[in-house]
């Protein structure tokens, strides 16, 4: 079931959270909203859930209008990011609660619930914590309980409000590679919302980037990383180091460094900003690479199998970040304190006016 | 030798002083300890212990011959009725204000919370007062009353509404706080799961008040038996007919009969006794709730 | 902007709980308050001055408004000790204490009231040891600090205890490792903390006291000008009908009752910012 956002609008008090967004959902697709905190994404889905209600604009299922329809009719399975596990209620009793609830006419004998339950604990590993209760149970497992209780109304969408925000990184890492693989299983239309943008690169379909209440980009997570929109999904998406540039005649130069930019083609001048990622950076350990600008490494800390190198250039008075691998680090000899030369070797450029070059 | 005496010595005291940084020393806890404990036994041991005394000192038969006492079996079934009008409405008020309080922003909402907790701050009296003047013969719907034949003052509609006045409060402030302190994602997740709001409010609101709630249910009896100021100005105090039980051990005391006022009183002693372990118990499991949830 | 859509909230029952909380506070407390009020306005200032200024009623104030000062300042130091103990120390018997606590709380005032005069009465248990030392405290102004000290008791115990409880034993110990000793400690950083929740209690004990009946008419005597509390006359007059007498006091003292509870107001919402 696809869900398509039409022109909606949301503000409290003076505050406006959602600003006019306009998007569609596909069929079985799982999309991440990504944003920083306050961006309006989780009002956004609470908009879709009907747990909020939009100030103007419409919201359809599979071009269904459902913006008037109350939450509890609009078949959606809500995943909440404390999980809002009924604390008095049996795990089995939470995930039968939705089946349990209904109208009589419509409400599943007692052995087909138990049999459906039974089902979607198994789907998410967690049948022997049948008789338990959510207290007794971990952080991880209680998210799985909470979207086995989601499923079991057998939504038309899945809606997860930052569903691993609570978990350590662990267990994190974990459950976001097992929802893929359920999501691979289930098929059913899901958005997430996280503020991790490697939550979202890892596991969606599609990227949806907020700020403001406003959408900055839109695309599969390669585009989004890529090739990114604006300043702002740039830097949002990873560490990005700074440089002042021109672009002329379709080429953006950075100190002596030439890149491309021919989507500049004919600017004359223009003054720009080139943004480059700190493994977009090559380091050398001496001075015979054209172009290469000549930096003091004044740190070096080794995170694992990578290393970063913090920089300062000779002309310039922010600090430059570099990344590389640690037998790269180890071949070139480099110290804290000494010498090192560095050249961008792939850049975005951004004018003024937000026209876009890539370098 | 003395010098290495000395050093023994030091090295001990050093021992048995050291103390933790939020620690006074032994002296002064038991000191405190001990002055707060008199001071307690004082004020709520002994008028404790004065009244079951007093009720059962010449034994268990005198004391309940005083309580069949047909006046004193008239107050309390007077007692009984009226806390059976009041505390139901009371509950309903109480439940009713907290969920519009907690599950909904509104403007004015301190406002009305101010206003709940006012009736507490009145002294029972002017409660009193507030309704004979209303309703009494000399007050502002007496002609119109006595006229349809109606009486309120000196009645036990008159009883009742002053109990409920007075005792407006209890139940609502207990929940207020509980229900705001919880939030509403259960009863939001209840409700994208496709439940109406009264079964999200039956299955999954009450269970979660229900200690709370019956706290503040007890409480509210306690004091609906109990209140004696705003009933002693409305009831006109006419035997087997509007003495409640407070105002039926006034009666007795005055007439010297302090055997049955205490035994009486023994009745509204234990109610209190019970309200309190309620209380206790209603904490005790708040904080093993809290202790879970942590795990 | 285009037009906004009505108003509707997902959590449903908000009109029925909304209007059924304001009808019955209404028709409860609103409207018979507000026809208390109103009753009031009807007295000329002259009939209404003269029944707040006559001497028995004045004297009447003063043991009222100052028997609850002084009860609410024994209070005040013994509630905050009895808080202290309850939560910094381990003795047997503390569960029981702490429940016990909450008695004047749910015990009738009339219960309290017989109970405490026959402790205090020169042959009670404790007025006969009293009595040896020359000190009197039945059917004096002593015997209604009593009572009101008595049903004002757990106020403070119950404000501060919970803010005790909450205070992080990180300040105290940044204060003696900052080389302060333990009274400094509790002077400088214990105490101020504290305040508001201080003084909250306090004032919660000292408009309980004001308003109270029950437990002083038993142990005060109610002799005119010595004995006599306020709410007593109230009562006295409304028995004998003079209701414009009894409204005028009564005025006052739901005058006094709203102030408290605004000043009670102000400082909880004090606490709350300190602590929120």
């Amino acid at each position: 079931m696809s869900i398509e956002i039409d022109h909606v609008n949301k503000h409290f008090r003076d505050f406006i959270a959602v600003d006019n967004v306009s998007l569609t959902f596909r069929e079985g697709e799982l999309t991440a909203l990504l944003g920083p905190s306050g961006s309006g994404k989780t009002t956004l889905l609470r908009i879709i859930a009907g747990l909020e209600q939009p100030d103007t604009g419409r919201i359809r299922f599979h071009g269904e209008d459902t913006t008037d329809l109350h939450v509890s009719q609009r078949g959606v399975g809500f995943v909440f990011q404390h999980y809002a596990l009924f604390k008095h209620m049996s795990v089995f009793q939470n995930v039968a609660y939705g089946l349990t609830v209904r109208p009589r006419r419509t409400r599943p004998s007692k052995a087909e619930i138990r049999r459906k339950v039974m089902e979607l604990l198994e789907l998410v590993q967690l049948d022997w914590t049948a008789h338990r209760y959510p207290h007794q149970l971990s952080g991880g497992q209680r998210q799985r309980i909470a979207l086995a209780r989601a499923l079991a109304v057998e939504p038309k969408v899945l809606l997860l409000d930052e569903p691993f925000g609570a978990l350590d990184a662990k267990v994190r890492a974990e459950l976001r590679r097992w929802l893929r693989r359920l999501h691979d299983e289930i098929h059913v239309t899901s958005v997430f919302v996280t503020h991790d943008q490697e939550e979202a690169l890892e596991v969606s379909d599609r990227v949806v980037v907020m700020n403001k209440g406003r959408v900055e980009q839109d695309g599969s997570p390669e585009e989004v990383y890529d090739h990114p929109a604006n300043p702002f999904v740039y830097q949002f998406l990873g560490n990005v180091n700074l440089f002042h540039a021109r672009v002329h005649d379709g080429v953006a130069k950075i100190g002596d460094v030439t890149l491309p930019a021919p989507e500049f083609e004919g600017y004359q001048n223009a003054p720009g900003q080139a943004y480059v990622r700190p493994h977009e950076i090559e380091v050398f350990a001496d001075r015979d690479h054209d172009g290469a600008l000549h930096a003091k490494v004044e740190l070096v800390s080794v995170v694992g199998p990578m290393v970063r190198l913090e920089l300062r250039t000779d002309n310039s008075e922010a600090l430059v970040h570099a990344e590389l691998p640690k037998h790269r680090f180890r071949a070139l000899g480099l110290q804290q304190g000494g010498d090192a030369w560095i050249r961008p070797i792939h850049s975005r450029v951004f004018l003024p006016d937000s026209r876009v070059a890539n370098g | 030798m003395t010098t290495s005496t000395t050093v023994l010595e030091t090295q001990d005291t050093l021992a048995k002083r050291w103390r933790r940084a939020t620690e006074e020393p032994a002296w002064l806890r038991l000191t405190l300890i001990g002055t707060a404990l008199t001071f307690l036994a004082l004020f709520l041991v002994l008028p404790l212990s004065v009244v079951l005394y007093g009720a059962f000192e010449q034994g268990l038969g005198v004391w309940y011959a005083a309580i069949r006492d047909p006046d004193a079996m008239a107050a309390i079934r007077l007692t009984l009725l009226i806390v059976a009008i009041v505390v139901p409405l009371n509950t309903l008020f109480g439940i009713a204000a907290a969920w519009a309080i907690a599950k909904f922003e509104f403007r004015g909402k301190p406002l009305l919370i101010s206003l709940i907790d006012m009736p507490f701050a009145i002294s029972p009296v002017v409660v009193g007062l507030i309704f004979v003047i209303l309703f009494g013969s000399q007050g502002w719907l007496g002609p119109w009353l006595s006229s349809h034949d109606l009486r309120i003052i000196f009645a036990v509609p008159g009883i009742v509404i002053v109990i409920a006045f007075g005792t407006l409060p209890f139940i609502a402030r207990e929940l207020i706080p509980l229900m705001q302190q919880q939030g509403k994602e259960e009863e939001e997740a209840s409700l994208t799961l496709g439940a109406s709001g009264w079964k999200t409010f039956w299955h999954v609101t009450l269970p979660n008040i229900k200690w709370g709630l019956i706290y503040g249910i007890i409480l509210c009896n306690a004091r609906a038996m109990g209140e004696f100021g705003a009933v002693a100005v409305v009831s006109g105090r006419i035997r087997g007919e509007t003495n409640t039980m407070p105002l039926h051990i006034e009666v007795l005391y005055n007439e010297y009969m302090f055997t049955a006022a205490f035994a009486v009183s023994s009745l509204l002693t234990g109610l209190a006794l019970v309200t309190i372990a309620i209380k206790s118990l209603v904490e005790w499991h708040d904080e093993r709730r809290q202790r879970l949830a942590v795990l | 902007m285009s037009i906004a859509l009505p108003r509707r909230r997902v959590i449903p029952g908000f009109g029925l709980t909304m209007g059924f909380t304001l009808l019955y506070l209404g028709l409860v407390f609103l409207i018979p308050v507000g026809a208390f009020l109103l009753y009031t306005t009807t007295m000329s200032w002259e009939t209404f001055w003269n029944a707040v200024t006559q001497r028995q009623v004045v004297a009447s104030y003063k043991l009222s408004f100052g028997g609850s000062l002084i009860a609410a300042t024994i209070n005040l130091v013994f509630g905050a000790l009895v808080a202290w103990v309850l939560v910094r120390y381990r003795f047997p018997g503390k569960r029981l204490v702490d429940a016990l606590v909450d008695l004047p709380f749910a015990l009738p005032t009339a219960v309290a009231g017989i109970a405490l005069v026959t402790l205090y009465a020169s042959s009670g248990w404790v007025g006969q040891y009293l009595e040896l030392f020359g000190i009197r405290v039945a059917y004096t102004q002593l015997g209604v600090i009593v009572a009101l000290t008595y049903i004002g008791l757990p106020f403070v115990v119950r404000t501060v205890q919970p803010v005790l409880e909450d205070l992080e034993a990180e300040w105290e110990e940044a204060s003696a490792s900052l080389g302060a000793d333990r009274l400094t400690t509790v002077r400088r950083v214990i105490l101020p903390a504290l305040l508001p929740a201080l003084l909250t209690g306090y004032a919660l004990a000292f408009a309980r006291a004001l308003g109270e009946y029950g437990s002083v008419v038993f142990i005060s005597g109610n002799l005119p000008f010595r004995t006599e509390i306020t709410p007593l006359l109230i009562v006295a007059k409304a028995e004998q009908y003079d209701y414009h007498g009894a409204a005028a006091i009564g005025t006052v003292m739901l005058l006094a009752a709203f102030l408290m509870l605004l000043v009670i107001n102000g400082l909880q919402w004090w606490t709350s910012r300190r602590h929120g």
